[in-house]
Parts: structure tokens; C-alpha cells; sequence
């Protein structure tokens, strides 16, 4: 098959040659991005919490006296714990895609001068690391003198466990284990490292990463009450769930149960990527539909030349053409159009990540999406020509001994 | 003319229907993304107090300190006034109206037994925040200056709580129990939300969130109540090595201030009066960055300043500009390959007389006619892109419906759209010489 006569009739149709692969440029162009954006949501949603999600459940109950808080404490968790079902209860500050508890800037020096980022800090109560199903990966959990009553929001010389991404962040290479670092005023010591622990209220824009969390053991009291975390088998948490909310009316009646955090971390974790769920079915929507409006566009384009080289086509087919001929002159003429495209869509892609890369917060766009999505047009375009290909292909040689 | 144009074009779109429905689609799905996008941003960026928006203003003071590093991810802690500066604005009477105000929580006793006692959210603040803001009153009225000087127990009610509390009955008068103490309603307002809720605190769901109660200020702060069962339920941010629970403190922040300015020269000599106070706390050794760091923000430019539009909204309507983009030139394409195959028709018309623009205004009412008919269908789409909207969670979901000026936007878009894009094809077509195409055949 040669080229040479299709490129030639393609230069005698220029202007409409050139709008569809332009249109093919952008829809490549936006499905590349677009897809990228979903793997990003994604990625998001499938992050690890370093928590057993399935087996926690959070309560929190405001309106409660201060002086109060001690003996709130205890009468909760002994209400909690002896809910049938219920494998242990702790007092803890929050939980991951929990309210957002306690966030500072620390730094490496005790002068403050080398900062070490903005990082979470979780407080819990003796047992919650073990509660929460924290993994370690060097040193050792609190002991039971780690437990120190608060001065304020915190104990007064915090043996503390670190994530292993944060511990990477402030010491890269380094052996965290004994490292100090100062925020607040105070003094905090790594003690062990867990394999991960995510911030309460991820967001992508900004610096702080997922991971930056610390845990600081401390004695239940003060500014660490009112929230509780509850394990129980995956299988009857919902049951222990609905039971702990309806003994919280007994176990404390002067105080009010926060509904919108006191759910499993499960359906937290589901609340919490709501708008990423809904932008990734948005996404994915514009796809089809973009995909649909170029197919379309290739349909409708390909069926008029089709019907506008009825004669040329039978003269082809009385000289000797196959009806395969046929078919390939139209599929061949449709990959170069589409090939035209994408070579301008491949640029226009990274030039759109590029200025959204600028504008949003948007990864960058990676490399190996570009020939995916070439393909996926590649295989749009020959779908989408099939059929206007197909009617040339029955064209009979006999329309050439007819006049218009 | 013009009647028989719209004939020959209905015919001609007749003749093919396929071309004609794949054509009304696309432009269809392309106008409709576009409009439910830009419906959403449309109501997200609109003015929250038409009429009185262009008179308020918001003053910006830094009383940060110079190594104060401001974490890129949080709200900047000189958004919002600390109490020392707040009460120095308000007692300096500099403007015609001035209100200060903090978002607030309370735990509410209900008098009646059947009703457990709940949380409500509203807004501590002072007497001229209603007349300022002209809050619509169904009964008695805002509190008065006497009364935030005296930390008088006074509160005032929205509608809604006002019957939730004392059913049909007058309210004024009444009193409600917030916390530990009772308090005497003096006013009942209609049911009044801005959207956005301009005044409200950054970390506010600020098309979601509706104020239920007025409180003092002042009474808020003396009641010793604050951080027990009533709270402040904005951003609280201090930089001092002191306990930031102490909202006097002169390192904290957690106010928003409004000013009433009704002249331009009032705007620049409350301008300059900012400067001059900044200058003065200098000296003074409070604050340590520039005076000209303090700024005075029109209440359009906060909320362009408070940037409420989410990076996900402006990202989806660039999405739905670039489909429209797609569709659009789908369609010229089309509208070309179909105008040029009638160049024999055209070329006849031509011979008999037809001037390139008889042409020209024949195929750009086709083009428009396909605009039409994809505007309607654009609209049909974008209401069910509106409808799929307020299914979201997003805090501005439920503001997602059409006024009538963006259906008559999305009809215009329609057109405008169609039309440019059957420009070029016309254009091509009227070019098309007389009786050559003829001779051909």
C-alpha cells in the first residue's frame, strides 16, 4: 500500500485534516492528564494509615467539665471496656481521617534554628500503640513510666515513636533511635520507629508529608480526654460501634457524643476520600465523553469522504482494486491522521502538566502514560473508522460506469 | 429572506440525520460540562451582600514577629486580629460602622424537657455588626453599644432556633440557657446566610455554615464560660512562648474585624489610619514588621485573598473548557466536510445570482441552527450535571442549581459557540466560485 497517494488527497481536504487531528491533539492531550489525576486520586485513596482500620472504632464526646476530665476518663473506659466484643479501650488525642489534633513545627536544634517541618502529634494513653496495631521497626514500644502525666498539651520530656518516613526526613541515614527534637518548648527523644502512621487530615497541597506523625505516650487527663479509641474483631465492630454510642448515655449522661467522629476508622477513611472518589468519577466521565465526541468526530468525518469518493472508489475497484484495498486505504488514511495528532497531543500534554503542574497542585505527568494514551487513540481512531470504512469497501465497481 | 434560509438549513440538516444528531451531541455534552462548571463557579465567586458589599471592608494588621515562619500548609495567623488590636480598632471609631466578631460554639439548654441539649453554631461580636450588615430582624432588634460595654446577657436569634426553642410564640423577651448562664433574647433575625459566609473564619465551611446566634463579645470573654461549653470555633493561633489559651493575649489571634467605608476618602484615610497605628505599636515594641505590611482588603478582594474557589473546582472547569474546546472543533470539521460537498449547490446558487454573502448568512444559520439545538440539549445536560453536583459532599453542593442569567448564559454559549464554529466552514463555502464546480461535472 503506498502513502503517497492518501497523503496527497489528505493535502486536498488540509483544513479539515488539520481540525480533526487538533482535535485529536487536545483529547490526547486531556486523556493523558486526566488519567494521571485519577492514578493520583487513587494512590490517595489507597494510602496506609498504619492503623488496624477494621478493627478501630473512635469515640469523642464534648461538654464535659475540665476538672472533670480524670474521672470522665475512667468511668469511659471502663463503660467502653466492658462492652461485650470490645478487645481494648484507650484514651487517645485522635485517630487517622479523625479531627486534627495537635500540629507543630519542629526543629533539630534546641535554638530552633534547623527546622524540621510541620509533623502531627498523636497522645494515647497506656496500650494505645499496641490498640492502634502500630507496627514496629526498631527500638521498643512505651513503657509504663513513658506514661507521663501532661503540662498542658504535653508530658513534660517525651519518650516518643517516630514513623519511619519522618525519622528519613529529619536524620536522613541516620539511626533515629536516642535522636532529640524540639518543638514547643519541649524536649522530645525517639525511642522506637513504627512502619507507618498517617497525619489525620492528609492533604496533598503543601509540604507536610503523609506520614510525618509522631506518637507521644502520656498519662489520660487534662488536654488528652474525651476521645477514645475501641478494637474489637473486624467482624463485630459495627455491632461494638452502635453498642459503645448507646452505653456512652449511661456511662457518662452530662456529656455530648460528637456523632460525626465517633464512627469506625473505616467509615472515617471512607468520608474522608469523598471529594477524591467524586473527582475521580468526574474524571473518568470527561474521558468517556471526550473519547465519545472524537469518535464520533472521526464517524462522521470519514463516513462524508467515504460518501464523497463513491465514484473514486468504484473506478479503483473496476482497475483492479480489492475490496481489502479499499479498507486499508481508509484505515491507513485514518492512522495518519490520528499519528498527526498525537505527535501534537504528545506536546500539548506535557505542556498542560506543565502550566497545571504551575497552577495546582498536580504531579507530574509520567512518561509512560504518553504512549499508552497514543495507543488507546491509535485503537479509537481504527474503531471509529471501521464502519465508514467498511461501506467504502462494499462500493461496487459498477458505480464508475455511472454519471453523477 | 431569513425564513427561507432557516428552510433550506432544516432541510439540509434533514438530509443528514446522523452528521446532524452526532453534531447537536457533541456540541450538547460540551455545553453542558461547560455551563455546570461554570454555574458552580458562577455562585462560589458571587457577591455575598449585593448592594452593601462594595461599602465593608476587612483591616489586615501583622503584629507577627519577623523570624515568624509561616507554615505553608495552615491559614496565616495574621488573617484573623488579636483582642488588644481588635478592641483598639473598634474604640478608635475610625470608621462609620465597625464590628469585631469570632465564630462560635455553645452548648444550649432547651427550657422544654423534650429537647436534649445541643451544640449551635454562630458568631460572637459586637452591637453595629447588624446594621452594618443590614441582618434582616423579624422582632425586636441587635443588642446596642450600652450593652456590649455592660457585657449585658443578651442574645439574638435566628428564625429557625427561635421556633425550635419556643415554638410559634414571641421570643424577645425570653431566655435561653447557654451553658451555665441565661441569657435574655432581644432580637430574632430572619434566617440570614451570605453565601459565602464572607465574615466567617478561614477554617469556616463557608457556603455551608449558618449562624444561629448573635452573642456579646465582650460578655462571651467575661463570662468565663469561654473553653467549657461556649468556644471559639475558628482558628485560634498564637506565636508567644506564653500558654496560648489566654484570648486577651496580645500574641494571639483569633478576630475578624469589618469596617463600614462609604466615600473613597474614607477608605484612604482608614488606610492611612491602619498604617499609623502599625507604626505606633512599632514604636512601642509590639509589632516588628513594616506598618505598610498593614492592609486594608475591599470584601471582594478577602475572599479572593481567603482564595474559596478549590483548586478541584478550577481544575474541573479548565476540563470541561478544553471538552467544549474538542467539541467545537469536531464540529467545524464536520460543518466543513459537509458545506464543501455541497459546493456544487453552492456554486449553482452562486450563478444565479447569490453574492458570497447570501452564502455566508446561509450556512452560519445552519451552523446556528445546529447551536440551537445543542444549547437546548447543553441544558438538559448541565442540570443533570447540577443535579449530579449537589449529590457531592463539597460544602458549596447544595448551592449548584441555574439563575436565570446562566440559562440564558448557556443558550448564548450555545450559539455564540456554534456560530464561531461554522465561521470558518461558511466562510470556506461563500468561497466557492460560481459555475466552476458546474463544469466539473
Amino acid at each position: 500500500m503506498q502513502i503517497q497517494p492518501i497523503l496527497a488527497a489528505l493535502r486536498k481536504h488540509r483544513l479539515a485534516t488539520i481540525l480533526i487531528a487538533l482535535e485529536i491533539a487536545l483529547a490526547c492531550a486531556v486523556l493523558c492528564n486526566a488519567t494521571s489525576m485519577i492514578a493520583g486520586r487513587i494512590a490517595a485513596m489507597r494510602m496506609v494509615s498504619g492503623v488496624d482500620e477494621s478493627a478501630l472504632g473512635n469515640i469523642a464526646v464534648t461538654g464535659f467539665d475540665p476538672a472533670q476530665a480524670n474521672d470522665l476518663n475512667a468511668r469511659m473506659l471502663t463503660g467502653l471496656r466492658a462492652i461485650p466484643g470490645v478487645q481494648d479501650a484507650n484514651v487517645v488525642s485522635s485517630v487517622p481521617f479523625g479531627p486534627q489534633w495537635g500540629v507543630a513545627g519542629i526543629s533539630l536544634d534546641q535554638a530552633g534554628k534547623r527546622s524540621g517541618g510541620v509533623i502531627e502529634f498523636y497522645e494515647g494513653g497506656p496500650g494505645t500503640p499496641q490498640a492502634l496495631g502500630l507496627r514496629l521497626v526498631a527500638g521498643h514500644m512505651p513503657g509504663a513510666d513513658d506514661y507521663q502525666p501532661l503540662q498542658g498539651y504535653m508530658p513534660p520530656n517525651p519518650r516518643v515513636l517516630i514513623t519511619r518516613t519522618l525519622a528519613e526526613h529529619l536524620w536522613p541515614g541516620e539511626n533515629p533511635l536516642g535522636k532529640e527534637f524540639w518543638g514547643m518548648n519541649i524536649t522530645f527523644r525517639v525511642i522506637g520507629v513504627v512502619e507507618h502512621l498517617m497525619v489525620s487530615q492528609y492533604t496533598e497541597t503543601g509540604v507536610r508529608g503523609a506520614d510525618w506523625s509522631v506518637f507521644v505516650p502520656a498519662a489520660p487527663g487534662g488536654m488528652l480526654s474525651g476521645n477514645y479509641v475501641v478494637r474489637a474483631d473486624p467482624q463485630n465492630i459495627d455491632r461494638v460501634m452502635t453498642e459503645a454510642k448507646a452505653a456512652v448515655r449511661t456511662i457518662a449522661p452530662d456529656v455530648v457524643l460528637d456523632h460525626d467522629t465517633s464512627r469506625t476508622v473505616g467509615e472515617l477513611r471512607h468520608a474522608f476520600f469523598k471529594t477524591d472518589r467524586a473527582m475521580a468519577g468526574i474524571l473518568l466521565g470527561v474521558i468517556a465523553a471526550l473519547l465519545l465526541v472524537t469518535a464520533l468526530g472521526i464517524v462522521g468525518l470519514a463516513s462524508f469522504w467515504v460518501a464523497q469518493r463513491r465514484k473514486q472508489i468504484g473506478i479503483r475497484r473496476a482497475l483492479g482494486a480489492t475490496r481489502a484495498d479499499i479498507l486499508r486505504y481508509f484505515q491507513i488514511e485514518n492512522f495518519l491522521i490520528v499519528t498527526f495528532g498525537i505527535v501534537l497531543g504528545i506536546v500539548l500534554a506535557v505542556g498542560i502538566n506543565l502550566s497545571l503542574m504551575k497552577l495546582f497542585e498536580v504531579p507530574r505527568l509520567p512518561y509512560w502514560y504518553l504512549p499508552i494514551g497514543a495507543l488507546v487513540l491509535w485503537l479509537l481512531g481504527q474503531l471509529a473508522v471501521l464502519a465508514p470504512a467498511l461501506r467504502a469497501a462494499a462500493v461496487p465497481p459498477v458505480v464508475a460506469t455511472r454519471s453523477v | 429572506m431569513f425564513s427561507y434560509y432557516i428552510e433550506l438549513a432544516l432541510r439540509s440538516l434533514k438530509r443528514t440525520p446522523v452528521l446532524t444528531a452526532l453534531m447537536v451531541l457533541a456540541i450538547g455534552l460540551g455545553i453542558g460540562a461547560s455551563m455546570t462548571m461554570l454555574t458552580v463557579l458562577h455562585v462560589m465567586t458571587q457577591d455575598p451582600l449585593p448592594g452593601r458589599s462594595a461599602h465593608l471592608y476587612y483591616p489586615h494588621l501583622d503584629p507577627l514577629p519577623t523570624n515568624y515562619k509561616t507554615d505553608p500548609l495552615g491559614t496565616n495567623p495574621n488573617q484573623n486580629l488579636t483582642w488588644p488590636d481588635a478592641m483598639a480598632l473598634l474604640h478608635a471609631h475610625r470608621a462609620v460602622r465597625q464590628a469585631a466578631m469570632a465564630g462560635g460554639r455553645v452548648l444550649l439548654w432547651p427550657q422544654r424537657t423534650d429537647v436534649q441539649p445541643f451544640y449551635v453554631d454562630g458568631h460572637y461580636t459586637t452591637h453595629a455588626f447588624f446594621d452594618m450588615f443590614g441582618v434582616p430582624f423579624v422582632e425586636g432588634s441587635g443588642w446596642t453599644a450600652t450593652d456590649d460595654q455592660a457585657s449585658a446577657r443578651v442574645v439574638v436569634l435566628t428564625q429557625t432556633l427561635a421556633r425550635k426553642l419556643f415554638g410559634a410564640a414571641n421570643a424577645v423577651g425570653k431566655t435561653v440557657r447557654l451553658g451555665e448562664l441565661d441569657y435574655r433574647v432581644v432580637g430574632v433575625t430572619k434566617d440570614w446566610a451570605p453565601k459565602p459566609l464572607f465574615y466567617a473564619d478561614a477554617s469556616a465551611q463557608f457556603y455551608s455554615d449558618v449562624d444561629q446566634f448573635f452573642l456579646p463579645l465582650s460578655d462571651v470573654l467575661n463570662s468565663k464560660q469561654l473553653d467549657g461549653d461556649l468556644r471559639v470555633s475558628g482558628n485560634i493561633s498564637g506565636w508567644s512562648d506564653s500558654n496560648g489559651d489566654n484570648l486577651r493575649d496580645p500574641s494571639t489571634t483569633w478576630i475578624q474585624f469589618w469596617v463600614q467605608l462609604d466615600t473613597p476618602t474614607q477608605v484612604a484615610t482608614y488606610r492611612q489610619f491602619l498604617v499609623d497605628y502599625s507604626a505606633e505599636q512599632k514604636s512601642l515594641g509590639r509589632y516588628q514588621r513594616p506598618p505598610t505590611n498593614a492592609k486594608l482588603y475591599s470584601l471582594m478582594g478577602w475572599l479572593q485573598y481567603e482564595n474559596l474557589v478549590p483548586d478541584d473546582v478550577k481544575l474541573q472547569m479548565w476540563l470541561a473548557l478544553g471538552f467544549l474546546g474538542v467539541a467545537m472543533l469536531n464540529i467545524v470539521a464536520l460543518l466543513l466536510a459537509k458545506f464543501l460537498r455541497r459546493s456544487g449547490e453552492i456554486s449553482v446558487r452562486r450563478a444565479m445570482g447569490a453574492r458570497t454573502r447570501d452564502i455566508f448568512v446561509q450556512f452560519g444559520i445552519e451552523s446556528a441552527l445546529v447551536g440551537v439545538a445543542g444549547g437546548l440539549l447543553g441544558l438538559g445536560i448541565s442540570q443533570i450535571g447540577l443535579w449530579s453536583i449537589r449529590q457531592r459532599p463539597d460544602d458549596y453542593a447544595h448551592l449548584a442549581s441555574m439563575d436565570p442569567s446562566m440559562l440564558v448564559g448557556t443558550v448564548m454559549l450555545a450559539i455564540v459557540a456554534s456560530v464561531l464554529a461554522g465561521m470558518l466552514p461558511a466562510w470556506r463555502a461563500c468561497r466557492v466560485p460560481p459555475a466552476l464546480q458546474l463544469k466539473a461535472q
